[in-house]
């Protein structure tokens, strides 16, 4: 049951979005999340619509693939809608005793829901079309020049590349660790949240307990294999860029002034 | 044949930093151990085996006396990197000695912290998965792979530094059967092959037996130190340090407590085999 949560839900692929460099991918998701807080009216939407629509159709990924990654966050976005609908101040178009519906709140609700909408589906895009192992890469690669001025960045996706390494191996461990604790009677399905929450404990503790273990372990394995930090360390993987990620670039530049424009000249 | 390990009076001892107490777990360790040869350790738990290990790539330092692994002393902490590229360690879990979610990255990680250049690594890290006989399984996720399997990548991990001294501290002790065999059939692979010198600490007398050398631990000493066929059929000796020894030896030695004419030095099933057909032999002839 725990090997069922996958982190990222990688969709592995071939395809030109598949193969574009994980720089460029997160660039340009940079990029596309501050274009969807630029956006000012309708129209762009509909380019960014349109972007996805051709992003999701090149990643051959099964479009219920990435609207499934709004389902955990939907309670979320009705709620920010259903707010900005009932709160706004403005011209009335609907009473029901302390309820009211403006025309202002109409647009804002629907602006909401749209841009948070469209934040879902590109950052479900990027990880359904990037291995945590090259997001991580690429990560590292965009963060190494702030090193200079005191970024961690090594560190941190030598802990992002580790964590992902063991979250399969903890998860396997907790599974473990249920059912022996099922075996001699303890229950997580039924009672009260704290007693719920009482029985996790027999869980944890052994679990952390492994997990530090382990960190020793592996400390020392580390050292064996001659590991000193980020210091003059060379990589097997080689990021290069091509012509499509020059492409990319443009594409989204090309998003940015149309939305723009749009800006201007919609009012 | 030259040394390549040399041990001198080896001492090492832990200080609880709270009582201040300190535990003696080396207590004079000397020996050397030649290139090329494949040498088992043996101690029951807590003989200070893992301890000596972690000497033999400057994981720890002496207390007192000097350890030098191919000429260098492991005290020098400049030399740290030399001595550690040198001997490949690997451990019981192997789990915990993966870094990296695919197997070739993982294989990479000692290359790459070395700074060795892209196609360089590419070349190690394909000659060490085909040494481990993995090159198959390059671009899988560790955690779907066998036991016996996980632990062929963490050796190859090592092998991508090409040592020239491979340490494993209980390689086996987690795996099955099958497994068991695929790891110690590698290793003595890479010693007879590659001229690697090779040392195991185990558990297990029957991975012992095909060593050339086999030493014995005992409280912080070496206690017994020869070929396979010197230490094993020492079976009393054997059990006063709370160690087995090969059954076959183990079943030789009843034998001959009984009175039976046998040879107590058989190691090998197949050796005890043909030396009780002998005995049956012998006596259905003398009973003619
Ligand atoms: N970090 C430590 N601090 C204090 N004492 C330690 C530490 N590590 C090991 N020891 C002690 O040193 C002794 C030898 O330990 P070591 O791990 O070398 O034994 P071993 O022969 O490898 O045993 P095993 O067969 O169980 O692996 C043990 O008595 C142990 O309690
Ligand atoms: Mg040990």
């Amino acid at each position: 049951m725990m090997k069922d949560i996958t982190l990222g839900q990688y969709f592995p692929g071939d395809t030109v979005i598949h193969r574009l460099d994980p720089r460029t991918k997160i660039l340009v998701m940079i990029a596309y999340i501050a274009i969807t807080f630029c956006v000012q009216n309708f129209w762009g939407y509909i380019v960014l619509a349109a972007f996805i629509v051709i992003s999701i159709t090149l990643s051959e990924i099964p479009p219920v693939f990435v609207i499934k990654g709004l389902k955990p966050i939907m309670v979320f976005i009705i709620i920010t809608g259903l707010f900005n609908l009932f709160l706004t101040g403005g011209e009335v178009v609907w009473q029901a005793g302390v309820f009211k519906i403006t025309k202002e709140g109409i647009r804002f609700a629907a602006f909401m829901v749209l841009r948070l909408t469209f934040l879902i589906l590109g950052t479900s895009l990027l990880t359904l079309t990037t291995s945590p192992i090259s997001l991580t890469d690429g990560m590292y690669r965009l963060l190494k020049p702030f090193s200079r001025i005191g970024l961690p960045a090594h560190e941190l996706s030598m802990m992002m590349s580790i964590a992902l390494r063991f979250i399969p191996t903890l998860m396997e461990e907790t599974d473990k660790i249920m059912k022996a604790q099922a075996a001699r009677g303890a229950d997580f399905e039924n009672g009260s949240l704290v007693q719920r929450a009482k029985a996790m404990i027999p869980i944890l503790v052994p679990l952390f307990i492994s997990a530090f273990r382990r960190a020793d372990e592996l400390a020392t394995a580390m050292e064996c294999r001659c590991y000193n930090g980020g210091n003059g360390r060379t990589s097997l993987h080689e990021l290069k860029l091509e012509h499509r990620d020059a492409l990319a670039g443009v594409c989204m530049v090309l998003i940015l002034a149309a939305v723009i424009f749009l800006n201007i000249a919609v009012k | 044949m030259d040394t390549i390990i040399k041990a001198e009076n080896l001492k090492f001892e832990y200080r609880n930093d709270e009582t201040d107490e300190v535990t003696e777990v080396l207590k004079g360790v000397s020996i050397d151990i030649k290139r090329g040869e494949f040498v088992a350790v043996l101690g029951h738990n807590g003989s200070g085996k893992s301890t000596f290990a972690k000497h033999l790539n400057a994981i720890l330092t002496p207390t007192a006396g000097r350890v030098s692994v191919c000429g260098i002393d492991t005290a020098d902490e400049n030399k740290l990197f030399e001595i550690r590229r040198r001997v490949g360690m690997v451990f019981q879990n192997p789990d915990n000695q993966m870094v990296a979610n695919i197997v070739e990255d993982d294989v990479a990680f000692a290359p790459e912290n070395l700074g060795m250049p892209r196609e360089e690594i590419r070349r190690r890290v394909d000659n060490a998965l085909a040494a481990v006989n993995m090159s198959a399984f390059s671009k899988h996720a560790p955690h779907m792979l066998s036991g016996g399997q996980k632990q062929r990548i963490a050796i190859a991990g090592v092998l991508a530094m090409e040592p020239e001294i491979i340490v494993l501290d209980e390689p086996t002790a987690m795996l099955d059967p099958a497994g068991r065999r695929e790891v110690i059939s590698t290793v003595r692979r890479l010693n007879r092959e590659l001229k690697m010198t090779a040392v195991l600490i185990t558990h297990y007398m029957d991975e012992a037996v095909s060593a050339d050398r086999v030493i014995v631990m005992d409280s912080g000493r070496i206690v017994m130190d020869g070929v396979p066929s010197q230490i094993f059929p020492q079976v009393e000796r054997m059990h006063s340090l709370g160690l087995d020894t090969p059954q076959a030896t183990e079943l030789a030695y009843l034998l001959k407590k009984s009175g039976f004419n046998i040879d107590g030095t058989v190691l090998t099933v197949d050796d005890c085999i043909s030396e009780i057909s002998e005995l049956w032999r012998n006596k259905v002839g003398a009973d003619d």
